[in-house]
């Protein structure tokens, strides 16, 4: 073979040859003690994770604006992250309101405050119980899910797949679940809060004989009593609105950055459908904190 | 390109063979033993080799005469080139890989697992990118190329996997009609004729097969249906990475048929990543050999089975 002429199309192959010189070592920092090695390599797999999901964010992000549009995928996404998702998203906001409403029954009676319950009812849901428990149940529900599928694609060679026929991955797979997240959350978390507040209402009329009138007329001076933005926006929407706008992003590039790096078969699918929902859930609990102080040192009440 | 270092290799001893000197014993019982598995082992793969070589003739004998590569210097008419290409992850994979395809080959490589055999397709496709080196597709340096640039690229290739990787989510029909849908403007009716075309050509009933999902299909369906999905753009590269694994002998027979079916009929250059020798040898053109990071062999079947590489002897005697 070594004088075929056919073979001479192909370099010299000596073995154990030194790797190429000016190729960075992988190890760059060998100097450095085992464990402060290890540490390093830590730190920068970490780092370089969040700016690859950054990165992903970003291009999901880009890519709503740039053809081809996948309206198809789009709407499918819809129909999944949100009308299959109702179901779980009524039972939770009617439970939540009703237990929230039985709960607060006794302390507001002991003050004779009977007749706030629509107040306290509406204010914990819209502000913050509506959207986190809607995005809790999203990311339960639909973020495994999408870790799930883009997982079990990656490790089937469907992503690949993807890109060897041309159609980048981000765009068809990313864009459409991350859209169809951004829109479908806070209806989600709409219907939530409407639900929650007819289970306390429920409560208020059965268990506190509060006439639901008077509920629904303290739920609206709640609404409007936080001040308006643009002079019709209650403040309180405004607030309850933009956590799960947040949070629908959230989730969607959580679930889609695990899915599209699992390795390892199906026990990798199954790792990332996991850190999916508690890296989602986590995020959601500590992000809610956060936007609470931003939002309300910004929308002041009047 | 032709002041490249193409001279042949000069052949270095290999790591057995610094073994064995090394280890040269003067234990007269150790010695014996040893020269009496040199002998067990050379017949072994002499029979193995005369075996390739009857099967050999006997393709030689039914098929249509393959086209031969141009004049060796002639580099510039290569459709696939790697150029003295390195790439590592948190290990060396590649070094120094240089090879190239021409119109109409079928390039196989084959080397044992962990080599970079797919790793050297992804580069192909610009699904990597090399630490140095050239990868040239049509003459057209790829290893430059944007993530959106390699996209329009890979639309004149087409990719059989080792699982097939259709999209399960899908139909046969809708899998080999994605390529269309997505990169080309024709009318449904128009991709529905090109479908079923594709489907008849890897003998596939059209009928019957294009409303079943991926899940409905034998392995060896899938991969034809992986086939015509590749080549539903008619594209004039096709890569397969292990299309005969997990398949029975008969599917892996009508699966080697096809992929020569291809080279003949539409004169596709083809690179194949194989474990399965017998069919590398049947459909191949060339082989490339990769072991130890680096192309230890390149040339033709024939080429192969003589070589007087002890590596290559052990190699082709695992079989």
């Amino acid at each position: 073979m070594v004088n075929s002429p056919i073979s001479r199309r192909h370099g010299p192959c000596p073995l154990r040859r030194k790797y190429a010189a000016g190729i960075t070592p992988v190890h760059a920092l060998n100097f450095l003690p085992p464990i402060l090695d290890r540490l390093n390599d830590a730190a920068k797999r970490k780092v370089l994770a969040l700016q690859d999901y950054f990165i992903l964010a970003w291009n999901a992000l880009r890519f709503i604006f740039a053809r081809p549009f996948y309206g198809g995928d789009l709407v499918q996404q819809m129909d999944a992250i949100g009308v299959q998702s109702l179901g779980i998203v009524l039972l939770t906001g009617f439970f939540t309101g009703m237990v929230l409403a039985l709960q607060s029954a006794v302390q507001l009676q002991t003050f004779g405050a009977s007749m706030y319950m629509g107040r306290l009812v509406s204010a914990s849901m819209i502000r913050e119980l509506g959207p986190v428990l809607a995005g809790l149940m999203v990311a339960g529900r639909v973020g495994s899910g999408i870790a799930a599928q883009l997982g079990s694609m990656k490790v089937t060679e469907q992503i690949d797949a993807l890109n060897t026929l041309g159609t980048d991955p981000i765009k068809k797979l990313v864009t459409p679940r991350v859209l169809a997240a951004l829109i479908m959350l806070p209806v989600l978390t709409i219907i939530n809060d409407c639900v929650g507040i007819v289970g306390g209402n429920l409560i208020a009329q059965f268990y506190l004989d509060v006439p639901s009138s008077l509920y629904w007329r303290t739920v609206w001076e709640q609404v409007a009593s936080d001040g308006f933005v643009l002079r019709f926006i209650p403040n309180d929407f405004v607030q309850g609105l933009s956590k799960p706008f947040v949070f629908g992003g959230l989730i969607s590039i959580t679930a889609c950055y695990f899915g599209l790096n699992t390795t390892g078969g199906t026990e990798g699918v199954g790792i990332s459908t996991t850190r999916t929902v508690v890296t989602s859930s986590i995020l959601i609990l500590v992000l809610d904190y956060f936007l609470t102080q931003i939002l309300l040192s910004v929308l002041v009440a009047p | 390109m032709n002041d490249r270092d193409r001279n042949a290799p000069s052949g270095p001893p290999s790591e057995a063979d610094d073994d064995q000197q090394s280890t040269a014993v003067s234990d007269a019982a150790e010695l014996r033993d040893r020269r009496a598995d040199d002998v067990v082992r050379r017949k072994r793969q002499d029979s193995v080799r005369s075996a390739i070589k009857t099967e050999l003739s006997e393709d030689e004998a039914d098929a249509e005469p393959r086209p031969r590569a141009e004049d060796p210097g002639a580099l510039e008419g290569a459709v696939i080139e790697l150029e003295r290409v390195y790439l590592a992850f948190d290990r060396p994979i590649l070094e120094d890989v240089s090879f190239a395809a021409f119109p109409g080959e079928t390039l196989v490589i084959v080397g044992e697992s962990g080599t970079g055999k797919s790793t050297t397709l992804k580069l192909i496709l610009r699904l990597l990118q090399p630490d140095s080196g050239r990868v040239y597709v049509n003459g057209k340096d790829i290893a430059g190329l944007s993530f959106t640039e390699a996209l329009a690229v890979r639309q004149g290739m087409g990719m059989v996997f080792q699982s097939a990787a259709l999209f399960d989510s899908m139909t046969v029909f809708e899998n080999v009609a994605y390529p269309l849908r997505e990169h080309t403007d024709l009318d449904e009716d128009a991709i529905e004729a090109r479908v079923r075309e594709k489907l008849a050509f890897v003998d596939l009933e059209p009928d019957e097969v294009m409303e079943k999902l991926p899940a409905e299909l034998s392995g060896g369906m899938k991969k034809r249906v992986g086939i015509a999905r590749g080549m539903a753009n008619n594209a004039q590269i096709m890569l397969y990475d292990e299309p005969t694994s997990g398949l029975d002998p008969l599917t892996t027979a009508t699966i080697t048929r096809l992929i020569m079916k291809l080279q003949r009929e539409l004169n596709v250059t083809s690179v194949v990543v194989s474990h399965d020798i017998r069919s590398a040898f049947r459909m191949g053109t060339h082989i490339a050999l990769l072991a130890e990071r680096c192309i230890r062999f390149f040339g033709t079947p024939e080429e192969m089975t003589g070589s007087d590489d002890r590596y290559i002897r052990d190699f082709l005697g695992g079989f």
